[in-house]
């Protein structure tokens, strides 16, 4: 059995400053395997395949051993030179460089050739295609190819490199049927000519189409490797979803008081057809899988990026949102899922940071900042928060996440919005500050707030959401009564 | 867990010397880097005044002095305002001299038709500084609106202004002002030469619009990242059309002094300034890369920058020399501003290990 192994991955962990991503991770793929490596939206898979490429260092202890040779460290050179080629979602190729030099590139960095050998590099492609069967005119530049065909060059570059484990990150996404189909020819015939294949998707009947086992992970830890005749849909799903973290689980309320509604909402590309009520008090969670639209939605409704059709009506008023300022004086408030590029200016103060919102509120009439009124501000906002050191003049980089996420929604609930925006509002907390912000934002409901809470984490919405919209490519797929709701209900409309 | 009670402490019982002189820098509102260069400047004065007694210190030589930098310190903070943007505007100094000539046209055609000459001067200054505002304007367009990277629109612009003055003066310089005119660039209040105090009021306003308003909390949020300000309602576009033209409004006072003390105008005037104001900014501690700076650092740079090459005019050094002097001053305070920040950036490092 041992012997068959290509890959063997023990004991992986994996620590960042206040989180751990990975614990205990095993993870075998034998010679000329389809392996899919499955889990739900930040379950680590991202991370462990950042380990098998050498962008990460596992912590200690973990036992990596690739083709039979014990790897103590492994730089992104080794696992390249020990044959494991990394397929990103955006292939990591050069648009502007013609499909011969793309496919070539490797071999000519690591022969440390000064001087471009055009034949050489053009008999490189030529064979590597010829690998995959494949006819894509070589001199042609990469951009002017569509999606599908600049994957084939990626896998065409992984075989010039000599590849013997494949990693592709959601190759079907941006894939049509037919191209999918074809896709799915190539890893065959890869498979026949030993290479491994380490495949990660959402999508259930691709996976089970194509695979031969089946790893699963779910926060960070490892649930179990499965043969294709031991798995079906439903028992895929209820080990991805498990049984995690309890969190409190809130009384679910029935609101009646519409204060919000959304009306025919769509965007190309983006999302299509959203209409759906919030209630005074009320939370309502979003979920769907990544790329359902959930952000996108949430950012339309924030101005960041306008509709294309639709009405939105706040209070009965049909409201003009172009730009976020005027969502923000509207009284919307929309906290984004990225907090450390896109909430934080992480080089500024906490002070500065909680008052940018709300600049006009600590102004004179002249424009000038008071700064009684900003150091009051700020106090206020340090101690109902329970920011945590409470010192206005900290850097905003040097908080813990769970206070930087503190900071963020004291920016927001210092503009008193009615309808309050939380995208993904406990990505990358720990497990208490977690459940502290669950509290605060049933709090702010209780008080009257508007809450809408976008969230990929099953638990997080069925813990506080009184309703749960489902968004499945671009489309509501159902809106839920969040009274006695499962994560296998939600997960059936998500997928 | 003792030892880092231990260590705690020691950090805590830092050498009283040095709590005695934070405390009373902070008493006074200047950080380390600030600090650093108002020591520098003392010490290039104090240099100058030794080395040429009699010269450096003449009451001729420091009254030349202040009717030199207002103008390159005007230039040094309209670039300023826009580096603390995480941009560069390379069009002030044609910004300047088109308006000037702007108003030089404009000033010469009323005089001749006999006109008074206060009236002259005051339309002719109006002219000056409305060019300025449109020559703002442009590049607030550019840049905010349309979305073009500082240091290419503003190159854009530069030729741009450079080539309509070129055209209105056919190379050569516009005269014949009033001669009232003269007096903002050559004349002195109570012994105050008038640059001067155009450009203790340019520095106040700064001050107040840049490290005093809310605009200009705006303004710094955007220079750090301006992706998480748009997310917080700002309306980024305005702000920084707001800002170049602001920028534009100082190349406008830049241009009455130039035309004013050269009693001309012409399109190449200041266009030294351009880099030695990039380096006068970035000396005084504004962040190339946006989102840090400070009037005051700036203020204090261009002095520095002054007395330096005034010393070395005096000493009869070649100014080619000078320029070489100059570039080797500016790279080390660099090098060592660097080397401070990478150094501070590892202690914090360091220090979080030790606390987690």
């Amino acid at each position: 059995m041992a012997q068959n192994m290509f890959l063997r991955m023990h004991n992986v962990s994996k620590t960042f400053p206040g989180v751990k991503a990975l614990k205990n991770i095993d993870l075998e793929v034998e010679y000329g395997e389809i392996h899919a490596l499955i889990g739900e939206n930040g379950a680590g898979k991202s991370t462990l395949i950042k380990i098998l490429s050498g962008v990460y260092q596992p912590d200690e202890g973990a036992e990596i051993i690739i083709d039979g040779v014990v790897q103590k460290t492994i730089t992104p050179l080794d696992s390249l030179k020990r044959g494991i080629a990394v397929i990103y979602q955006d292939f990591s190729l050069f648009p502007n460089l013609s499909v011969a030099e793309n496919i070539a590139m490797v071999s000519r960095v690591e022969k440390r050739k000064k001087i471009v050998n055009w034949r050489e590099t053009n008999q490189i492609a030529r064979s590597a295609l010829a690998k995959l069967g494949l006819k894509i005119p070589l001199s042609k530049t990469l951009s002017e190819l569509s999606v599908a065909k600049q994957q084939l060059v990626a896998i065409a570059r992984a075989l010039v490199n000599d590849a013997k484990l494949i990693v592709m990150d959601e190759p079907t996404s941006a894939l049509s049927r037919g191209e999918v189909e074809s896709l799915f020819s190539i890893i065959r015939n890869l498979k026949e000519q030993g290479i491994s294949i380490l495949f990660i998707s959402h999508k259930l009947d691709e996976l089970f189409a194509i695979s031969d086992r089946f790893s699963i992970l779910r926060d960070g830890k490892y649930v179990g490797t499965f043969g294709e005749d031991e798995l079906d849909d439903d028992r895929l799903i209820s080990l991805m979803v498990g049984r995690k973290i309890e969190y409190k689980i809130f009384e679910k309320r029935t609101l009646v008081d519409p204060i919000f509604e959304v009306r025919n909402l769509s965007k190309a590309g983006n999302f299509k057809d959203i209409s759906f009520t919030l209630h005074r008090g009320e939370i309502l969670g979003i979920t769907g899988l990544v790329g359902a639209g959930r952000s996108e939605l949430a950012q339309a409704i924030f101005g960041l990026n306008p509709s294309d059709s639709g009405e939105l009506i706040l209070e009965g008023k049909r409201l003009q949102v172009n730009a976020p300022e005027q969502a923000v004086q509207h009284g919307i408030s929309y906290i984004p899922e990225n907090r450390l590029t896109e909430g934080l200016i992480l080089k500024k103060t906490m002070s500065d940071n909680i008052c940018l919102t709300v600049l006009k509120q600590i102004s004179s009439r002249h424009g000038l900042i008071e700064k009684e009124a900003q150091n009051k501000l700020v106090e206020k906002w340090i101690e109902e928060m329970h920011i945590r050191p409470n010192i206005p003049n900290m850097i905003a980089s040097k908080l813990s996440g769970g206070n930087q996420q503190r900071v963020v929604l004291s920016k927001w609930l210092a503009t008193d919005p009615k309808v309050l925006i939380v995208d993904e509002p406990t990505n990358g907390i720990d497990i208490g500050a977690k459940a502290d912000i669950h509290q605060l934002l049933r709090d702010l409901s209780e008080q009257g707030m508007s809450i809408i809470v976008i969230s990929s984490e099953l638990p997080e919405i069925l813990a506080i959401g009184d309703r749960v919209l489902v968004m499945r490519r671009g489309k509501i797929a159902a809106i839920l009564d969040g009274k006695n709701l499962t994560q296998e209900e939600i997960m059936k409309e998500a997928l | 867990m003792n030892k880092d009670i231990q260590k705690n402490t020691k950090q805590i019982g830092a050498p009283q010397k040095e709590n005695r002189m934070r405390r009373l820098v902070k008493k006074v509102h200047l950080d380390t880097k600030e600090l650093v260069l108002l020591q520098l400047l003392i010490g290039v004065f104090l240099l100058m005044s030794i080395l040429s007694p009699g010269r450096f210190l003449s009451v001729y030589n420091l009254q030349s002095m202040a009717y030199q930098f207002p103008e390159f310190g005007i230039f040094a903070l309209a670039m300023m305002v826009i580096v603390v943007t995480g941009g560069i505007n390379l069009s002030i100094t044609y910004s300047a001299t088109l308006s000037s000539i702007l108003g030089a046209v404009v000033l010469v055609a009323l005089n001749n038709l006999g006109v008074q000459p206060l009236v002259t001067v005051v339309i002719g200054v109006l002219v000056i500084i409305i060019s300025s505002i449109a020559c703002g304007a442009v590049n607030g367009l550019i840049v905010a609106h349309i979305g073009i990277t500082p240091m290419l629109a503003t190159l854009g612009t530069m030729t741009l202004f450079e080539g309509i003055a070129l055209n209105i003066t056919k190379g050569g310089a516009i005269s014949g002002f009033p001669d009232m005119f003269q007096w903002f660039g050559n004349s002195a209040i109570l012994g105050i030469p008038v640059p001067l105090l155009i450009f203790v009021l340019v520095i106040i306003a700064t001050y107040f619009i840049l490290q005093r308003s809310s605009f200009g909390a705006k303004v710094y949020m955007i220079g750090c990242n301006p992706t998480a300000t748009r997310f917080s309602g700002v309306n980024v576009k305005k702000v920084l059309f707001l800002l170049y033209i602001y920028s534009g409004i100082l190349t406008g006072f830049a241009g009455i002094i130039m035309a004013s003390r050269y009693n001309s105008a012409k399109e190449s005037y200041g266009y030294t300034y351009l880099l030695q104001s990039v380096a006068a900014a970035v000396l005084g501690g504004t962040d190339i890369s946006g989102g840090f700076g400070k009037v005051f650092g700036t203020v204090v740079s261009v002095l520095i920058l002054q007395v330096i090459s005034s010393g070395l005019n005096i000493f009869g050094v070649n100014r080619f020399i000078t320029d070489v002097i100059m570039g080797m001053i500016l790279i080390v305070v660099l090098t060592i501003n660097f080397v401070n920040n990478r150094m501070e950036e590892k202690a914090l490092l360091s220090k979080k290990v030790v606390t987690a």
